[in-house]
């Protein structure tokens, strides 16, 4: 298959940068959207220019590492699929596909396709945690937790912070990986001492990192790739809610 | 240089940590927040440990080369965790988890190092459900458990086929916790290039800003190392695509001693291989072959469909070999078992390397749901890397490098022979001797960084005292000039031809056949011949666009590619030395008649730990001697 790949490139922050076109050719459908990448790189290299700077690791859609808007789409078109995923059999041969860094004032450009996703883990040093010191804990097995409990915890827990729902957001809102952690701990009896001061202190450090507000366009449950849904949104305002009537 | 001393305290054996801990020095609370540590790594055992020390008071660095602490590789890790909590009732205890883990390393391991780690397990379990890591659970509402291979008992716990990355999440939400706090600095975006040694004593890291290409020096009262294993020598792999050795090679050139590094392991259920293209392997958790199948055609070059063989044409051969741990055998030897089979012709797929896993009989005993619920996750990611349906086809797997037991010595203190410098989590060598068993390397990476690390460094620190050396040290100022000759160098031939890629995969296959998993006398000669030419050939050839003052990924890749090249060649050098097989490390001239790893006892039932002579110069092998009192040196058996 062969491609022409329409790319961001962009040296630095202080660089204004710019759509580029680059060819892939040879690649075949069973090879990842990044190992497309990895192609088209050897082919940049070999001319003396530089690769396109993508970040990726785990290459198994686990680490939240990767990602890139893929045709106007946050993962690119598969639903419910990180870019390490996707597959180029998901691409008709001679398609042109557009690839983009995630675009939010609260992620800068680092280079190329790598942005600065520092902002999300502020928002999880304000209050992403349940206090717990090392060697202070209970039997684990203490607490029983009802399994459809658990199990409702766990589907908010998967999230993998890679960011594409700020990236899909107009207003690019993090309201989604947001939600996520706060009702991951709510939903638990091991986090209810917090409960009120954790959801306050995070929206907090949200809303002064330059991330926008929420307004329900609900693309961000559009390109999650790990299927976060939603209704964990509507919790999260219904606990912000909670947590000012009880201060 | 120190002794080799293992420092394991006397007594028996389920006593020693207790009265090691009574022993410890202490520091008063009012102290300790004078001390400093850099913790190298933020995975299951960096991010355990950076948060637990700064629990404890102490001023903490952390480093991690992702953009954030919270996507280190554990997060990546499938299957689960294991611990003695004997909540099944079907008969473990800390004993036994002790000795399922001695016995499956094949002895060699260190005892007490073990029985500590099983002692620990259960803390490790109530730590991470009191911080929200949502387990699986039974309809009670008590934790629920899976079998893995190597146990006949059911002690892993889980969650989904995600347990490395809620237990990490678990840790990296303690990190999160003390960096909010202000009593960890964190570092993500870094990437420790060298250690400083001031005075026989590791005093501090030499770290490149990945953004910037700034070189800072960082200095510190004790450095922790946990940048976890070194698989990607093999350019295929399990591991994640940044995993390196560079922070362990380098503190190996600075005086610590390598231990067992050719103890590699090659997990039995991957993705095989389609093509070259291809970037990585991807495994299928363990935790599958609780339900699946293991078979190969009886006939060799069958060409028809699997479903269209019958039953009595094929060779379940881990229920024929092993009838008593059947599909659960452990992984060194289920993985020479599909090579064998695959050996004789009887491999499947296109390449004829690979092996069915078979649910066939699970759907028809359980029925999809159950399926579904237990491993939906992995049989989706397998449809969408080789668009086939695991619910309907068996999914081919084939063994791939996955997990290092080498690693940087330590003693029962997790310190190396260097003073200072502690290494925990995949980094170090302790735990799992020739071959370790599933869901054992989250719990020593936790036991590791919550409950060993933060007692032992409290007591190294309260004897050596504070460093009064600063950065402007002549020590710091050597290492950050060493790392700047190096970038300089990768950076020096624009006009090179080929990518620093093309040498990784090289040096992969080079290490696949020579150091893989078979491995004779011809083979590793042939690589020890092979890799110096590799290795000058890289420094004269290798194109790394770009500078050293922006975000340069090809320049971090050649950097890592150029220490796994020296590594390389002390695995090879140890995989010689040590003429017998055992666990993961099977020499083909030592095997029983029917094809197990035969140990010699007599002449290797030590810990290989290397030292560093200098560049060009021979390694030099010191030994530590194993010592079995509790779990007797006997043939491991799995039939
Ligand atoms: C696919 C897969 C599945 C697995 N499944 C299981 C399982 O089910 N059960 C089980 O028990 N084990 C499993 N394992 C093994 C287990 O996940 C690892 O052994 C373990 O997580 C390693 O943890 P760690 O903390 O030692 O290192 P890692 O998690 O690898 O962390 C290394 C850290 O070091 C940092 N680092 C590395 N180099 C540098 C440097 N030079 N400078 C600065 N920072 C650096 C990285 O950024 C990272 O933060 C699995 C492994 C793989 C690959
Ligand atoms: S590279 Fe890890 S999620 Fe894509």
């Amino acid at each position: 298959m062969n491609f022409t790949l329409r790319v961001w490139r962009q040296k630095d922050a202080s660089d204004p940068g710019r759509m580029v076109d680059h060819r892939a050719d040879g690649i075949i459908p069973d090879m990842s959207f990044l190992e497309m990448l990895d192609v088209v790189n050897q082919k940049l290299i070999e001319k003396g220019e530089e690769p396109i700077a993508f970040d990726h690791d785990c290459r198994e859609g686990i680490c939240g590492c990767c990602g890139a808007v893929v045709n106007g789409t946050a993962h690119g078109p598969l639903p419910a699929t990180t870019l390490c995923q996707l597959y180029m059999r998901h691409f008709r041969d001679g398609d042109v596909i557009t690839i983009e860094p995630w675009r939010a004032k609260a992620f800068p450009v680092l280079r190329d396709l790598c942005v600065d996703r520092g902002a999300l883990d502020r928002i999880m040093y304000a209050g992403g945690y349940i206090t717990v010191r090392t060697g202070s804990a209970a039997e684990a097995n203490a607490i029983p937790i009802p399994k459809p409990i658990a199990d409702r915890a766990m589907d908010a827990a998967a999230c993998i912070g890679c960011g594409a729902c700020v990236a899909a957001c107009p207003n690019a809102s993090p309201m989604l990986f947001l939600s996520a952690k706060v009702s991951q701990y709510a939903l638990l009896p091991q986090g209810q001492p917090e409960r009120e001061l954790r959801v306050k202190k995070m929206v907090a450090v949200a809303e002064a990192s330059g991330f926008g507000a929420c307004s329900v366009h609900a693309e961000c449950e559009g390109v999650c790739p790990k299927n976060i849904k939603l209704t964990f949104i509507s919790k999260l305002n219904r606990e912000l809610i909670r947590a000012h009537l009880k201060s | 240089m120190a002794e080799l001393d293992s420092k394991i305290p006397e007594g028996p054996i389920a006593e020693k940590w207790d009265k090691h801990r009574f022993n410890l020095k202490l520091i008063n609370p009012a102290n300790k927040r004078k001390y400093r540590v850099i913790v190298v790594g933020s995975g299951l055992a960096g991010a355990s440990a950076a948060a637990s020390l700064a629990e404890l008071g102490f001023q903490v660095a952390c480093f991690c080369y992702q953009d954030s602490a919270r996507r280190a590789h554990s997060i990546a890790a499938q299957g689960g965790i294991n611990a003695a909590k004997n909540y099944q009732n079907d008969g473990d205890s800390i004993y036994r988890l002790f000795y399922d883990t001695v016995k499956g390393g094949d002895f060699r391991a260190r005892e007490a190092n073990v029985y500590r780690l099983a002692q620990v397990s259960n803390n490790i379990m109530d730590q991470c459900v009191a911080q929200g890591v949502p387990f699986a659970r039974e309809y009670g509402g008590c934790l629920d458990n899976r079998s893995f291979g190597g146990a006949q008992v059911s002690r892993t716990f889980y969650a989904r086929g995600q347990t490395g990355q809620q237990l990490l999440l678990g840790a990296y939400s303690a990190l999160c916790c003390q960096i909010g706090r202000g009593a960890v600095k964190m570092y993500p975006r870094h990437e420790m290039l060298d250690l400083v040694v001031i005075d026989g004593q590791a005093r501090g890291i030499i770290a490149r800003d990945m953004v910037s290409g700034a070189i800072t020096r960082h200095v510190a009262d004790a450095v922790a190392i946990g940048t976890g294993g070194y698989s990607n020598v093999f350019y295929l792999s399990t591991n994640a695509k940044g995993c390196n050795a560079t922070a362990i090679w380098r503190a190996h050139v600075r005086g610590a001693y390598f231990a067992n590094p050719c103890y590699t392991q090659i997990h039995p259920t991957c993705i095989p291989v389609t093509g070259e293209h291809q970037s990585k392997l991807t495994l299928m958790s363990e935790s599958l072959r609780n339900d699946g199948r293991i078979w190969v055609p009886l006939a060799k070059e069958e060409s028809r469909a699997p479903g269209k063989i019958p039953e009595s044409e094929r060779d379940y051969y881990l229920e024929r070999k092993y009838p008593s741990f059947g599909n659960l055998a452990p992984r060194d030897i289920s993985s020479r078992a599909a090579k064998q089979v695959c050996d004789e012709g009887r491999g499947i797929g296109k390449s004829k390397q690979g092996v069915y896993l078979d649910f066939a009989d699970a759907l028809k005993r359980l029925g999809r749901p159950v399926i579904e619920e237990r491993y939906g996750n992995l049989f989706q990611m397998y449809e969408e890397i080789t668009a086939e349906d695991p619910y309907h086809v068996p999914m081919r797997i084939f063994p791939a490098p996955h997990y290092t037991m080498g690693g940087l010595w330590v003693d029962y203190n997790l310190m190396s022979n260097l003073p200072g410098l502690h290494v925990i989590g995949e980094a170090n060598f302790s735990d799992h001797g020739a071959n370790r068993l599933g869901a054992s390397a989250l719990m020593q990476g936790l036991a590791d960084g919550y409950f060993v690390l933060p007692y032992t460094i409290g007591d190294y620190l309260a004897r050596a005292g504070i460093c009064k050396a600063g950065t402007d040290h002549e020590a710091f100022k050597e290492a950050e000039e060493a790392v700047r000759g190096r970038l300089k160098k990768l950076l020096g031939k624009k006009e090179g031809k080929r990518s620093v890629d093309s040498f990784h995969r090289e040096l992969g296959r080079l290490m696949w056949n020579g150091c893989g998993m078979g491995r004779t006398e011809a083979s590793l000669k042939g690589a020890l011949e092979k890799l110096p030419k590799l290795r000058e050939a890289f420094w004269e050839e290798v194109k790394v666009p770009g500078d050293a003052d922006h975000l340069n990924q090809e320049l971090e890749k050649a950097g890592r590619v150029a220490d796994l090249l020296e590594l390389a060649e002390l695995m090879c050098v140890d995989a010689l030395d040590r003429s017998e097989s055992c666990g993961g490390h099977f020499r083909e001239e030592s095997q029983t008649p029917d094809g197990e790893a035969l140990r010699d006892d007599e002449h290797f039932c030590h810990v290989s730990a290397w030292e560093h002579a200098g560049a060009g110069k021979a390694p030099v092998l010191h030994k530590e001697p194993l010592k079995f009192d509790y779990v007797h040196l006997q043939t491991r058996s799995y039939k």
